[in-house]
């Protein structure tokens, strides 16, 4: 018991869910460690939320199973379908959900009241979360007078306070204005640490993703494209559609000219008429010689020098930089493609300027088209 | 000659000194940006422009030619002083085609239909409406809609536009791709521009020169990048852009290397800093040193002997934001942000040392 209980907390297997005659999740399986924050990311439509609807037992699943800390919540096969509120879950919405006309101690309170705690622990519970959500000197406030990211501090206490097997969140950030939302992130990925209740977490903002995850499943029309670490999502992308959605990549189409096992490989590219061999790296047992590729590398691994390195074939021109500040947005053309590089402003590129496009072959991924 | 000049402008509310004494110059065919957190004055001082404000002081001209002048008792009614304007909510009319909605302040100004027609599919053109003059506004994005806002502001032929936060309302890629799309438009139309904003994004990446405020009073004006680069305090230092700001006291100086002494980076002892800037500065006087966290480098090895500028601290925290790694290092009793754009998995806790080049760290005076 207590080895599942560390290494796969939450467990789904080959969950289907079917909306008439579409499949929202296509028989996806996957499994999170106790403790650890796993988001579902992907675009509206992608099955992200029927996922998390079927986790909290809102959704009635077509077939798979879902086991929570050795308890099977729903199992098609053994007919198995716990009720939602038996399954000890605590969930975040994207609408705060709070009841305007109690009192923040009173919204925060409720789960308890139902379940019949005595008012002494009601009291402590409620003070020892109020106070991990930063709320603790507004618990006697009305719901109406917090502010958005209060509200969502305050419906975060609510989920926790009963100390749930899992916390599902379902774009509780959304609503919030940028600045807000950046801070929050960090703010919601501290509470969580700190609790260390499995969370798993939907958005479609890839940059919530990478910043609060210990896990990212990337999905599309309800199947897992690619999951992993932030850091090996984003530096190792497994097809186009992944790198793309994540994070902002040159994609170049090519084929792959030559496979090595240990060291760079290469790929072909044509573009304008012209075939120029890139050294890349890739996963050998996805692609052999000849296989349609696309070249995929990141704005930060690529470099417009003004001296000619050896050996690089690309020459283009500057045609846009937009200042950041901590680093310069560059464009370069190159015949029809459009290089964006991210410069250092010391580099002081300027519209105009003749460079050469040198490539970090490290960071160069072949992946698939 | 500027075209537009401003000069001793205060304006109060009440008690409250809203604009504190602005004198500005804006040249032709310029795109300045009023930045600065709420209540700084940026808007009234637009509004001042646009003569939908009163001051209390001062003078603003275009083109030579006194809008407004409390001392020769001159104020232009705003319909009179040529100026365009975009503001956030873009009060596109629904029930409007797009040459409708452009044409309006044409028609009920009496310009003769053919004059109509003719500036309103010019203006549609330049924002790139052209062939989407007949739709409803209603079934244009929100791209789309903003350039009716402006392309119904260049209509007249304005002196000059003002933006008052056109972008705020849009989400944050649309309000990416918007930026350079302004500046393009802005660009290609050739027209002085007024813009004011609370997003430092924004006015970096949009503005000739920025001119920031704070508490009713200009705190620096200048380009972009010297702006992000050489902070005059630490205000702007720490309002565009993060900046790590560290007290200490100001020793000497060789060339335009200061030496200075800090006693909050490192426990129990004090430790000399080299950095540029604080050229007026004499012995014992306070500085702040400031250093953005894309100039410090981070290393988990001893720095070579001999390395100026190394601080000795602790991992407190890491946010992997794809192409970038945050870090808050614990240095002394401070927590400095440090940023890196290749990097390795870095634990809390872990011991670090931070190493910056004298020439990228910056003493303020103030």
């Amino acid at each position: 018991m207590k080895e599942e209980k560390n290494s796969d907390y939450l467990i789904i297997e080959n969950l289907v869910k079917y909306f008439g005659d579409d499949r929202a999740v296509d028989g996806i399986s996957f499994a999170i460690s106790e403790g650890k924050f796993l988001t579902l990311l992907g675009p509206s439509g992608c099955g992200k939320t029927t996922t998390l609807m079927c986790i909290a037992g809102l959704h009635k699943p077509d077939s798979g199973e879902i086991r929570v800390g050795g308890k099977s919540f729903t199992s098609l096969n053994e007919n198995i379908f716990l009720e939602p509120e038996k399954r000890d879950i605590g969930m975040v919405f994207q609408s705060y959900a709070i009841w305007p006309h109690m009192t923040v101690e009173k919204n925060i309170s409720y789960p308890l009241e139902i379940r019949n705690f005595e008012s002494s622990e009601i009291e402590d519970r409620v003070m020892e979360v109020a106070r991990l959500v930063g709320l603790d000197d507004m618990v006697g406030k009305d719901a109406t007078q917090l502010s958005g990211g209060q509200q969502q501090r305050a419906a975060l206490a609510r989920a926790i306070v009963c100390n749930p097997s899992l916390l599902l969140f379902d774009e509780p950030l959304s609503n919030l204005d940028l600045k807000l939302r950046e801070r929050m992130r960090l703010e919601l990925k501290r509470i969580q640490n700190e609790v260390g209740i499995t969370s798993v977490y939907v958005t479609h903002d890839q940059a919530e993703a990478l910043v609060m995850s210990d896990d990212i499943i990337v999905m599309s029309k309800g199947k897992i494209e690619q999951s992993g670490g932030p850091h090996s999502i984003y530096a190792r992308p497994v097809n186009r559609y992944v790198s793309n959605f994540i994070g902002v990549a040159n994609l170049l189409k090519g084929k792959i000219s030559s496979v090595s096992k240990t060291g760079l490989s290469e790929i072909n590219i044509s573009q304008d008429g012209k075939n120029i061999l890139m050294p890349c790296v890739l996963d050998d047992k996805k692609f052999r010689e000849g296989d349609n590729a696309v070249l995929s590398i990141r704005p930060e691994n690529v470099y417009a020098l003004r001296e000619k390195p050896e050996g690089t074939a690309i020459e283009g021109e500057v045609i846009q930089t937009v200042f950041l500040g901590n680093y310069i947005d560059c464009r370069v053309q190159w015949g029809k493609f459009e290089w964006k590089v991210q410069a250092h402003p010391r580099e002081r590129l300027k519209k105009g300027d003749h460079v050469y496009i040198r490539l970090d072959s490290n960071h160069s991924m072949a992946v698939l088209p | 000659m500027s075209t537009v000049e401003i000069k001793g402008l205060i304006k109060r509310f009440g008690d409250e000194v809203a604009v504190a004494g602005i004198s500005l110059n804006i040249d032709k065919g310029e795109f300045v940006t009023l930045l600065g957190p709420s209540g700084c004055g940026k808007t009234t001082t637009l509004r001042c422009i646009a003569g939908l404000e009163h001051p209390d002081t001062g003078e603003i001209s275009i083109e030579g030619v006194p809008i407004t002048s409390i001392e020769k008792g001159i104020f232009l009614n705003p319909e009179d002083r040529n100026l365009g304007m975009v503001f956030q909510s873009y009060a596109v009319w629904p029930h409007m085609t797009v040459f409708e909605n452009v044409a309006f302040g044409l028609k009920i100004r009496r310009v003769n239909r053919n004059e109509i027609k003719e500036k309103t599919h010019k203006a549609l053109e330049l924002v790139g409406l052209g062939d989407l003059a007949e739709r409803y506004a209603t079934k244009l994005s929100g791209g789309q809609r903003q350039r009716v806002a402006l392309a119904r502001a260049i209509v007249y032929s304005p002196e000059v536009i003002l933006f008052d936060e056109p972008l705020s309302n849009l989400d944050a890629k649309l309000r990416e791709q918007m930026r350079i799309e302004l500046v393009r438009l802005q660009q290609e139309i050739g027209i002085t521009s007024i813009y004011v904003t609370h997003d430092q994004t924004e006015a970096l990446v949009m503005s000739d020169r920025v001119v920031v405020m704070n508490e009713g009073i200009i705190q620096q004006i200048d380009n972009p990048e010297t702006i992000y680069t050489h902070p005059s305090n630490s205000f702007v230092a720490s309002f565009i852009g993060v900046a790590n700001l560290i007290e200490g006291r100001f020793l000497s100086r060789s060339g335009q290397i200061a030496d200075v002494e800090f006693t909050s980076v490192s426990e129990g002892e004090s430790i000399h800093l080299k950095a540029l800037g604080a050229e007026s500065a004499t012995k014992d006087q306070r500085v702040i040193l400031s250093l953005r966290p894309e100039d410090i480098t981070l290393c988990l090895e001893t720095p070579p002997e001999g390395t100026v500028n190394v601080l000795t601290g602790e991992i407190i925290e890491t946010v992997y934001q794809g192409n970038l790694l945050d870090c808050q290092v614990r240095i002394g009793s401070h927590e400095i942000a440090v940023q890196m754009n290749h990097f390795e998995q870095l634990d809390r806790g872990r011991k670090v040392y931070l190493t910056f080049s004298p020439e990228h760290a910056l003493l303020l005076t103030e």
